[in-house]
């Protein structure tokens, strides 16, 4: 058994895999708190599928699709958090007019390239036993950056997702934590679209935060139970996936899918029952 | 003479074309109580945002401790209880220490030390009756005990300013006379200046020291006896209703 697991963590593509995925995931979790609170969940969806635009921008110029990515996707985060602000309209609205722009320059460009090649495919989704060295080094240091940030910011990332109002009236520059909140979202989501793909990846940043809001006991706690829980399924999903031949990325969503089942399990036999009528 | 805490001059705001505030001109000094008052639509809680800079006006200026809202530094000095607790998400998962902590925002680059901030929360609970509330979810309150959690992150950050728009909804009487109790000794003992939005324009006589009646428009602001005294009352509110209100209080 140890031999075992001592020959599977020998493999360098796992090696690669578990680090990446496990600070990914970290990032993930830690923001889909936040924007789960604020009901801007899909906002993780609707950067995939401009994600997905702009890879196929990148193999169009035969450009490394992260650096690619990354700008084009950053640029998008903060196009929604301005239409939201300056178009009077209500952020699914902004997610839905960008992401769908998203998706149709993607498909608009696949097209013109020929219809969907093999590349295009690995990132719609994701395989994180493929992942290089370059973007094992990529995804520690966004990790890091977006974990610092939120630990830098996270006063007034709390309060904002409270209370915006009340935010602002203490004195908090909300404007520019929420352009920090959606360029952190942008850097994650191009982040895991090697992970679980980018047809799987608002399902990490919901998930783990859904499963948490089940049993946590405070801010903070559920952000600690939805790191914990995003790093218990990605070290999983790929150990499974690895063992059975199963796809990694849906191994990790299907993982985070039970433990989201068992924590709503736990909440419903702990819960305080009502009291009888007399 | 107290210094001027909030210094309004020719203030008018706007939604959409739509006048609320019109040419609004008033001193608030330090130690000052005033109740604010006026019927829904009279722009009492735009004026609140106006005093918070949560609004910019569209003509005219306002200062709150001498400075204009884009230079202000004295955020930890207000205190604010808004009016619109009930639209918090009531599954957000925070214990009440957190949310009363959120009053001490403003006061971390002072580098108030954990301890203190821990000591602070604690005062603030046990002034509001609820210390024993500390570890539970602010969901799990009743809508009486989550305006008290309010109440205390107001208080926490022992501000110079309280700013409340309505902090006796939900309050059962008990409580309420508490409240207004301990809001009486910051004034009185603290000097602690109070903005108190309310529509209870008949008990606001017990508590403020001044009243200012808004409809769009400053229609009257001064003392309570003042007040009853100018015609404001019966034009407003008919001469019966004059002797119900001002006389309650003889």
């Amino acid at each position: 058994m140890t031999a075992d697991i001592l020959e599977f963590l020998s493999y360098g593509f796992i090696q690669r895999a578990l680090i990446a995925g496990c600070f990914v995931a970290l990032a993930c979790s830690l923001l889909g708190v936040l924007l789960v609170l604020r009901r801007l969940s899909l906002i993780g969806d609707g950067l995939s599928h401009v994600t997905f635009g702009s890879v196929a921008v990148g193999l169009f110029m035969n450009v490394y699709p992260l650096y690619v990515s990354l700008p084009i996707v950053m640029a998008s985060a903060l196009g929604i958090l301005r239409l939201t602000e300056r178009a009077r309209i209500y952020g699914d609205a902004a997610i839905g007019i960008v992401s769908s722009v998203g998706i149709a320059a993607g498909v608009m460009l696949a097209s013109v390239a020929g219809g969907l090649n093999v590349d295009l495919f690995s990132y719609l989704f994701g395989n994180v036993l493929s992942i290089s060295s370059t973007e094992v080094y990529a995804s520690i240091l966004l990790s890091i950056v977006v974990v610092g940030a939120v630990a830098l910011y996270f006063d007034e990332l709390f309060s904002i997702t409270f209370d915006e109002e009340y935010a602002r009236a203490s004195g908090i520059q909300t404007a520019r934590i929420n352009a920090v909140l959606v360029l952190l979202t942008a850097i994650t989501v191009v982040l895991t679209m090697k992970v679980v793909g980018i047809m799987l990846t608002s399902a990490l940043l919901i998930l783990p935060a859904a499963t948490a809001f089940q049993v946590a006991r405070g801010f903070r706690n559920s952000m600690l139970i939805a790191a914990g829980t995003s790093v218990v399924s990605v070290v999983s999903g790929i150990v499974i996936s690895f063992a059975f031949n199963l796809p990694t990325g849906a191994s990790i969503v299907l993982l985070n899918f039970v433990i989201f089942l068992a924590a709503l399990l736990l909440k419903s036999l702990f819960r305080p029952r009502p009291a009888r009528p007399q | 003479m107290q210094p001027e805490l909030i210094s309004a001059r020719g203030l008018c705001h706007a939604y959409n074309s739509v006048e609320v505030l019109s040419d609004l001109t008033f001193s608030m000094l330090r130690g000052d109580y005033i109740g604010l008052v006026g019927p829904n639509g009279s722009g009492k809680s735009t004026l609140v945002k106006l005093i918070l800079g949560l609004e910019a006006p569209s003509q005219g200026s306002i200062t709150v401790f001498g400075q204009a809202h884009k230079d202000l530094k004295a955020w930890d000095k207000i205190g604010y209880l808004p009016q619109k607790i009930n639209f918090f998400n009531p599954h957000f998962p925070s214990t009440v220490r957190e949310i009363v902590e959120l009053g001490l925002i403003s006061r971390r680059h002072s580098r108030l030390a954990r301890a203190e901030r821990r000591a602070a929360v604690d005062q603030a609970l046990e002034l509001l009756g609820i210390g024993d509330l500390a570890k539970r979810l602010i969901g799990d309150l009743s809508g009486g005990q989550q305006q008290r959690v309010f109440i205390a992150r107001a208080l926490v950050s022992r501000p110079e300013l309280l700013i409340l728009d309505e902090p006796a909804t939900a309050l059962d009487p008990e409580t309420r006379d508490n409240f207004f109790s301990l809001l009486h000794d910051l004034n009185h003992r603290d000097s602690v200046s109070v903005i108190l939005v309310t529509h209870d324009i008949g008990s606001i006589g017990e508590f403020a020291s001044k009243l200012m009646f808004l409809d769009k428009r400053i229609i009257f602001f001064g003392s309570f006896d003042e007040f009853c005294l100018s015609d404001t009352m019966t034009k407003v509110f008919g001469p019966s209703s004059q002797h119900i209100i001002c006389h309650k209080h003889d």
